[in-house]
C-alpha cells in the first residue's frame, strides 16, 4: 500500500514537472517580443499541484502535505512553525527518495521595511526550508535556493491579510 | 508641528501644461505636489520671456523657472496677473511697480530664434530695492536643449538667492511597474528632476530595484532579476551599453558606488551568508567588508570614501552601523526604535536618512551624525529608498498612495514636502542624481 501511493506520488510530480515544462515554454514564447529576460512572473500557484486527488487516493498525510507548495512566516522572521516544518518534511522525504528530481525554494517577503532587506530575508527563510531539507538527507546539489525580497507579492493590498500570504517560501519543481 | 505647518500652503505645479516644446509620451510624465510649504519663502516675480520663433513660447521657460523655484519651498512666486507691466530686459523695468506689487527680486528675459533650430536665450536677475542687476547669462542652444536650460537658469537665481547650490539641473533614475496582459512590465528611467522628459534604460518583465548612480552621472548600476534571480548591472546611459557586474550564487544586490567612482559596493550571499563586499571596477578584484551571521546590506558609502553606513540585523533587529572602509571600526549608529535601514548619507556629511519604524509605520527620518538628534520626517507608513538631492536639500522617496506607488521629496528640515505622481502604474526605487556638468 504504501509502496503503491508513493508511486502514484512519484508519478503524479514527475508528471507536474513535465506539465510545467511545457507551461514555461508557451510562456516563454509569448513574452519573446517584450525584451530581455522576460518570462512568466512565478507566483508558482498556477503549476502547484491542486492536492485533491492525492487526498483522494491517500490515507496517510503526506500525500496533502506534499500538495502544500507553499510555506508561510511570521514578520521579520525566517523560523518555521510546526505545521510549516510538517509540510517542508513531506517534501524533504519525497526529494530525498527520489534524487534526480531538482527544487527551487523561493524565499519572499512582505512589502513593509526596506527592499534589501527584504531581498535578504526572502533568502533567509528560502534557506531555512532548505536546512530541514538536507537534515533530512536531501542533496544540497537538487535545492536552488532564490529570493525575490519584496519583488513579487501574491497578494497585491497594502494590509494584514495580503501581507501574511506574501511572507513565504514557495517549493517549486517546475524550474 | 508638523500638522501646523501642513495646511499653510498647497500648490499645484503646473508641469503638465508647460509646453508643447517638450516633447514627452504622455503617460510617462510625472505631476508634481506640493503637499506642504511654508509661506515665508522669497517673494520673486518673473516675467513671461518675450519670444520669436516658431518652436518655442517663452511663458514655458519662465514657467519652468518658476515650477522650480516654487517646488523648493524656499520661494514665494508672484503671480503674473498681479504685474503692472511686461519687461525682457533690465532697461525696460520701472522698478516702482515691483516694489508696488512687494516682489523682492525680479527675473526678466528673452528668446530668440538665431538659426534653423538654434535659440538665443538671456535672462537678468535684478534687485527691485537697489534697481542692481544681480546676475545676466546669455546662451545658445538648440531646441532640444531649452529645458535644461531653464533648470539652469533656476539654479543660477537658486544660487544667487539662497546662498546654496541649486539641483533643479539634475536627473531622476526610478523603476514604474504596470500590469499588462503578459504580466507585469518594469521600466527602469531616467528623467528630469522635474519628471518631465523621462527615458527609458531598461524595459523588463521581471523585477529592478536599487537604481544607483556613478558619480559622474554617465552610469547607473541595478538590480535585474531577469534571469530569474537577483544580478547587478552596470550601464552607460549614453548609448545603453552594459554589463552584468556581479551574477554569483544567492543575492546580487545594493550597488553603491564609492564617491570617486573606482568601486562598487555591493551585498552577495555568494559565501553563504548576506555579506557587504567591495568591487574594484577596473581590476574586479573582490573583497569582503562584513563577517557576520546576521543579515548585512544596503551599503551607503560616507562622502569621503573612507567609510560606509550599512543596514545589519546583528543586534536582532534591522540598525544602522558605520565601518572603515576595509570593514573594520563597526559602529553603531541608530538606537531610537527597533527598526532602522537604507542610510544614506547627506553630501556634506552631516545628516543621514533613512526608513524607520514607529508606531507601526515605516518612514523616512533623519539623524544628525554630530549632535545626535533624531528626527521623523514623514508620517505616511510604506515609506522606502530615501536618497539626497547633491544639494542636500531634499530627499527623494518612495511611498503608498491610494494603493498607489509614488515618488515624494521632503526637505532635510521637514519643512516642505511633496509628492510626485505617475499617471499610470506605480512608481518607486527613486535616486536622485549628482550634479551634471554643464552642457
Amino acid at each position: 500500500m504504501k509502496k503503491t501511493s508513493q508511486l502514484v506520488l512519484i508519478i503524479l510530480l514527475a508528471g507536474m514537472v513535465a506539465v510545467s515544462g511545457c507551461n514555461k515554454k508557451n510562456r516563454k514564447a509569448e513574452g519573446a517580443d517584450m525584451g530581455d529576460g522576460v518570462s512568466a512572473s512565478g507566483t508558482g500557484t498556477e503549476f502547484g499541484p491542486d492536492g485533491k486527488p492525492l487526498g483522494d487516493w491517500q490515507d496517510g498525510s503526506s500525500g496533502d502535505m506534499l500538495s502544500q507548495t507553499t510555506i508561510l512566516f511570521a514578520y521579520d522572521s525566517s523560523e518555521m512553525d510546526s505545521e510549516s516544518q510538517a509540510i517542508a518534511e513531506a517534501h524533504a522525504t519525497f526529494l530525498r527518495d527520489n534524487s534526480s528530481i531538482n527544487v527551487v525554494l523561493e524565499g519572499h517577503a512582505d512589502e513593509r521595511g526596506t527592499r534589501e532587506y527584504n531581498l535578504a530575508l526572502g533568502e533567509r527563510r528560502a534557506q531555512s526550508v532548505a536546512d530541514v531539507f538536507m537534515a533530512l538527507g536531501v542533496n544540497a546539489l537538487n535545492i536552488e535556493i532564490v529570493s525575490y525580497g519584496e519583488e513579487n507579492p501574491v497578494a497585491d493590498g497594502h494590509d494584514d491579510s495580503a501581507w501574511r500570504l506574501n511572507r513565504r517560501v514557495e517549493i517549486r519543481y517546475d524550474r | 508641528m508638523n500638522m501646523k505647518l501642513m495646511s499653510m500652503k498647497k500648490i499645484t505645479a503646473l508641469v503638465l501644461i508647460l509646453s508643447a516644446l517638450m516633447t514627452a509620451p504622455a503617460q510617462a510624465v510625472l505631476t508634481i505636489e506640493i503637499t506642504k510649504g511654508v509661506d515665508a519663502g522669497i517673494p520673486i516675480a518673473i516675467v513671461p520671456f518675450s519670444w520669436s520663433g516658431a518652436a518655442v513660447a517663452g511663458d514655458s521657460m519662465s514657467n519652468i523657472i518658476e515650477a522650480d523655484l516654487t517646488r523648493s519651498g524656499r520661494f514665494e512666486s508672484i503671480p503674473s496677473t498681479d504685474f503692472l507691466q511686461q519687461p525682457h530686459t533690465a532697461k525696460q523695468v520701472r522698478f516702482k511697480d515691483w516694489r508696488l506689487i512687494k516682489a523682492d527680486n525680479l527675473v526678466v528675459g528673452s528668446i530668440e530664434q538665431s538659426g534653423a533650430d538654434t535659440y538665443q536665450v538671456k535672462f537678468q536677475l535684478l534687485d527691485v530695492f537697489t534697481g542692481r542687476t544681480l546676475t545676466g547669462y546669455q546662451y545658445n542652444v538648440q531646441s532640444n536643449k531649452l529645458r535644461t536650460v531653464a533648470h539652469q537658469i533656476s539654479d543660477i537665481i537658486y544660487e544667487k538667492l539662497t546662498g546654496e547650490k541649486g539641483a533643479f539641473n539634475t536627473k531622476v533614475a526610478y523603476v514604474t511597474v504596470e500590469r499588462t496582459n503578459k504580466g507585469k512590465r518594469y521600466l527602469l528611467q531616467v528623467a528630469d528632476s522635474d519628471g518631465f522628459a523621462p527615458q527609458t534604460i531598461l524595459d523588463s518583465h521581471q523585477p529592478l530595484m536599487s537604481p544607483a548612480w556613478s558619480p559622474d552621472a554617465k552610469k547607473l548600476a541595478y538590480v535585474s532579476f531577469e534571469k530569474k534571480r537577483s544580478m547587478i548591472y552596470l550601464q552607460r546611459l549614453s548609448d545603453g551599453k552594459r554589463e552584468n557586474i556581479a551574477s554569483f550564487k544567492g543575492i546580487n544586490s545594493a550597488p553603491a558606488f564609492s564617491p570617486d567612482g573606482t568601486k562598487l559596493a555591493f551585498v552577495s550571499s555568494k559565501e553563504g551568508n548576506t555579506e557587504i563586499y567591495v568591487i574594484d571596477l577596473r581590476t574586479r578584484a573582490i573583497k569582503r567588508l562584513t563577517n557576520h551571521h546576521g543579515i548585512d546590506t544596503e551599503p551607503s558609502w560616507l562622502p569621503d570614501g573612507r567609510g560606509l553606513v550599512f543596514t545589519s540585523s546583528r543586534s536582532g533587529q534591522p540598525q544602522v552601523y558605520q565601518m572603515n572602509v576595509d570593514g573594520t571600526g563597526v559602529k553603531r549608529l541608530t538606537y531610537t526604535g527597533n527598526y532602522n535601514a537604507r542610510p544614506s548619507i547627506s553630501p556634506n556629511g552631516k545628516l543621514m536618512v533613512m526608513i524607520s519604524r514607529g508606531n507601526g509605520r515605516f518612514h523616512v527620518a533623519v539623524l544628525n551624525l554630530r549632535n545626535k538628534e533624531f528626527t521623523k520626517l514623514t508620517d505616511t507608513r510604506l515609506d522606502e529608498s530615501p536618497s539626497f538631492a547633491p544639494n542636500g536639500r531634499m530627499v527623494l522617496y518612495a511611498t503608498e498612495q491610494n494603493n498607489k506607488g509614488v515618488l515624494a521629496a521632503v526637505s532635510a528640515d521637514g519643512r516642505v514636502r511633496q509628492s510626485l505622481k505617475f499617471l499610470q502604474g506605480d512608481v518607486r526605487e527613486p535616486a536622485w542624481s549628482p550634479y551634471l556638468r554643464r552642457q
